[in-house]
């Protein structure tokens, strides 16, 4: 059961939760399992989500494993200039 | 190994070098083809209507009389462009930026469109169509917008990210919040808070070359266009999704750009010009005006902050709170999100609180400017540090370094930080010459942090080797600051052969998969990985077709030096091939040589800076000007460290113009006053000292060479470091950027008065 840290702008589609805990060994599953429990995160999953993972910022791999014990924060899928 | 991306610390032949820029000639001569440049048989010339107004109602667009008009071949209105986005708000609000569909949001919003034969036809046209307006109150001001009362641009926004969500409309688009910690018991621990308001208004990015395109669209549904853009296979998507066209059936060919700097992320008039092709049966080209350039295109978000810091007086910093607001222009964007990102990213705090309002105004759509909206949150954070410094008698460089983030520090973002750069760039300032050369009359020395994310992407490169051993390194990434070089150097230095043997082309997009963006400090990061990759990949074969000419097993043999080697005593005669001598056997060992790479490059890793700058001011007429300026930080590895330099010097030149001068100046009827270079004043390289840089290279060990990006970051710090300069050499802390003479003479007045 991974930890998953959200910021402010996720909260009211989680219940005003800071932290959520989500059985899930992907970024993908994360973010199916998200979806299903919270259906309010599905147009911020499509509008895009980044995830750090114990510091490291993945944008697009949803491949990406979540390993047991990590630090996961989502973030806002960043644009630059 | 071929895609591990990890840092392998290796001996570098090339990368680090400076050779001379492999565009410098055909951009000094005129042979370089911008934007502007290409031409099609049959061409028509194309030109925007925009709304006079700051906000209305379109009743009514009547555009016969246009029609008839002898020379114009098509005319366009929203009506031409069907909503296609299927609920896709963001591309729906950029359909609805390209051309106006029910009402205009900004002086400079388009409403209509014409294609004719020469540009005097297009002109007569545009002013043959009529357009009946209502004309409805508007607000540009970021703190005024926010107000219950100010006028509300859109019915149905109710502000995200707030529980319960509001039931009334506003102009607060979304609300977000991050930080950690009690900042209230913070405050409490403080032996002195600073709560301070800072505003800096809006500027453009203010690229010499302004947008422009030749789009032509056959009859078979087939299209091509030629653009200026940072982003040729985004502008692909985005404009096949607008005009419901097959992405492969569009191909776009990037030019060389003339800078973006973040406003060319986006599409703007490429879709009016396809779809005027598209109607028109003939090729179209538009190029926007400087004055269509600064009212409707680019600007950054114009801001409100309010920063609170505590401080105690061994030099703690005990908490840090922002709330910002910045102008979004009429639709949703993300920059007070990464303004409140951003803040306090320098430092270790154990409480610290940020909320962002995203505010819509009747401005432009505000575009991403080089590290977007962290310059100015910089600016907010970075003057009170400095202020709170003086206030306990320490040197504002020695509160930096004693609050810095380090590795293990959680980030005011949420994440902790692995190996990061911003006590470096702080250590080597503190041991600069800058630090301790003299002051003159009348001026000041400040200095400021800045930090960026950077992130890598989606990217495709190939590599071809030809049959003289030559090698041509094909990428998606535009060009926009050197990195034709840097890719190629790194590719040379994969496969072990001179940086002359290699040479880097931007592909148009029908030649390679999806490539994001030249934004976020990417090109270089992501499609130098991309590069090594391939060039992995190449060895690979090189070593294949090695063995059949050897016709040994490919296992015995090895790749040194640019050259294949056959391993071990049973070979001890064959001498060495070289990629050459490879490449000129490759038609009987299996055909042409080639090496690629997809991927999507992660870790970009986050990015640090520091900078000293030395003002003077003349206290008559509040003009004052940057007497030396120095640029510190962090590139990972600099691949060409001449364009690393250059990177750096461009964003504090841009930073000291916005610092100083730059400014979009509204009147009461909401119209831009200032849309040309003349009012609306960049500095020029009379108003700049040289700037100094110092590079410094923290591998980033997510890249194989330890590369991190590095062309954003610069423009953060110059703002603050500025204001604390102009205050410490005026006395005054100077909250309002730009710090123009005006401005400057306002808040020493103010000061005098008390």
């Amino acid at each position: 059961m991974a930890e998953i840290h959200l910021w402010g702008a996720l909260r009211p589609a989680a219940d005003g939760a800071l932290v959520v805990s989500v059985d899930a060994k992907t970024i993908r599953e994360l973010f199916r399992k998200l979806e299903e429990t919270y259906p309010g995160m599905a147009p911020h999953i499509a509008r895009g989500i980044a995830v750090s993972i114990d510091g490291k910022i993945y944008r697009d791999s949803w491949q990406t494993e979540l390993p047991e014990g990590a630090e996961i924060y989502l973030l806002p899928r960043i644009q630059g200039g | 190994m071929p895609l591990d991306a990890s840092y392998t610390g290796k001996d570098f032949k090339s990368v680090g070098t400076r050779p001379l820029r492999p565009d410098g000639i055909d951009k000094v001569t005129g042979r370089a083809k911008y934007g502007a440049d290409h031409n099609l048989p049959g061409q028509l010339v194309a030109l925007v209507l925009r709304s006079p107004h700051a906000h209305a109602k379109i009743k009514k667009i009547d555009t016969s009389k246009a029609e008839k008009l002898s020379g114009v071949k098509a005319v366009l209105t929203a009506a031409d462009l069907p909503d296609l986005t299927h609920g896709d708000q963001g591309m729906f609000d950029i359909l609805d930026n390209c051309m106006a569909r029910t009402k205009v949001f900004y002086d400079g919003h388009a409403v209509a469109a014409v294609a004719a034969v020469d540009m005097a036809t297009a002109k007569a046209a545009l002013k043959l169509i009529k357009v009946d307006y209502e004309v409805l109150p508007h607000v540009t001001e970021v703190d005024e917008a926010v107000k219950p009362s100010a006028p509300v641009l859109h019915a149905n926004c109710f502000t995200e990210g707030v529980e319960p969500k509001p039931k009334k409309a506003s102009n607060i688009a979304k609300v977000t919040e991050f930080g950690h910690g009690d900042v209230e018991a913070g405050f409490a621990e403080a032996d002195f808070v600073i709560e301070r308001n800072f505003k800096t208004e809006q500027t453009h990015q203010g690229y010499i070359e302004p947008h422009a395109c030749v789009a032509s669209v056959s009859p078979d549904g087939t299209g091509e266009l030629w653009v200026c853009t940072q982003g040729h296979f985004v502008y692909r998507n985005h404009c096949a999704m607008l005009l419901g066209m097959d992405v492969s059936k569009l191909r776009v060919t990037s030019s060389e750009i003339g800078g973006g700097f973040g406003g060319k992320t986006h599409v703007w008039v490429e879709p009016v010009a396809l779809a005027l092709s598209r109607k028109a049966n003939r090729p179209v080209k538009i190029v926007m005006t400087r004055d269509e350039v600064f009212r409707a295109s680019g600007p950054t978000s114009a801001t409100s902050i309010d920063v609170k810091i505590g401080i105690k007086k061994d030099g703690t910093i005990t908490a840090g709170k922002a709330e910002l607001r910045y102008a979004s222009g009429p639709y949703l964007t993300m920059w007070a999100e990464l303004g409140a990102m951003t803040s306090f990213a320098c430092y270790d705090l154990k409480n610290v609180k940020t909320k962002g309002y995203e505010v819509l105004v009747n401005r432009p759509k505000s575009a991403a400017y080089r590290a977007p909206s962290a310059p100015m949150a910089a600016f907010a954070v970075e003057s009170v540090i400095d202020e709170l410094a003086k206030k306990i008698g320490k040197d504002p460089l020695e509160v930096r370094i004693q609050n810095a983030a380090k590795q293990g520090t959680r980030s005011s973002y949420g994440p902790i930080y692995g190996p990061i750069g911003i006590g470096p760039t702080l250590e080597a300032a503190k041991k600069h010459p800058h630090m301790n050369a003299p002051l003159g009359k009348n001026q000041g020395r400040g200095y400021a942090c800045g930090f960026w994310f950077n992130f890598g992407g989606q990217t495709c490169t190939d590599i071809n080797v030809g049959p003289d051993g030559s090698v041509t390194l094909t990428v998606g990434t535009v060009d926009v600051g050197g990195s034709r070089a840097s890719l190629a150097l790194c590719v040379a230095e994969e496969l072990g052969i001179p940086y002359s043997q290699v040479k880097c082309l931007v592909a148009d997009t029908g030649t390679l998969g999806h490539n994001d963006m030249t934004d976020g400090s990417r090109g270089t990061f992501s499609s130098s990985m991309a590069g090594i990759f391939a060039a992995r990949n190449t060895i690979e074969e090189l070593k294949e077709r090695a063995a059949k000419m050897w016709e040994i097993p490919v296992e015995d043999v090895t790749w040194e030096n640019g050259q294949a080697k056959a391993q071990g005593s049973n070979y001890g005669n064959l001498a060495p091939l070289s990629l050459k001598e490879i490449a000129a056997a490759a038609g009987n060992t299996g055909g042409p040589v080639a090496g690629h790479a997809e991927i999507v490059a992660d870790g970009a890793g986050v990015s640090f800076a520091t900078h000293i700058c030395d003002i003077e001011l003349d206290a008559e007429t509040g003009r004052s000007r940057i007497v030396r300026y120095t640029v510190i930080q962090d590139a990972g590895k600099a691949v060409h460290p001449t364009y690393v330099e250059g990177q750096y010097q461009g964003g504090a030149a841009q930073g000291i113009g916005w610092a100083l001068n730059e400014e979009y100046i509204y009147g009461k009827d909401g119209r831009l006053q200032n849309a040309g270079f003349l009012d609306y004043r960049i500095p020029v390289c009379s108003d700049l000292p040289m700037i100094d840089t110092q590079i410094l290279e923290i591998p980033n060990p997510n890249h194989p060479y330890g590369v991190r990006g590095v062309g954003e970051t610069s423009i953060v710090p110059p703002i603050a470091a500025i204001a604390n300069a102009l205050s410490n050499a005026s006395g005054v802390r100077m909250t309002h950027v730009p710090m123009s003479p005006p401005r400057v003479l306002k808040a020493l007045e103010a000061a005098k008065k008390g």
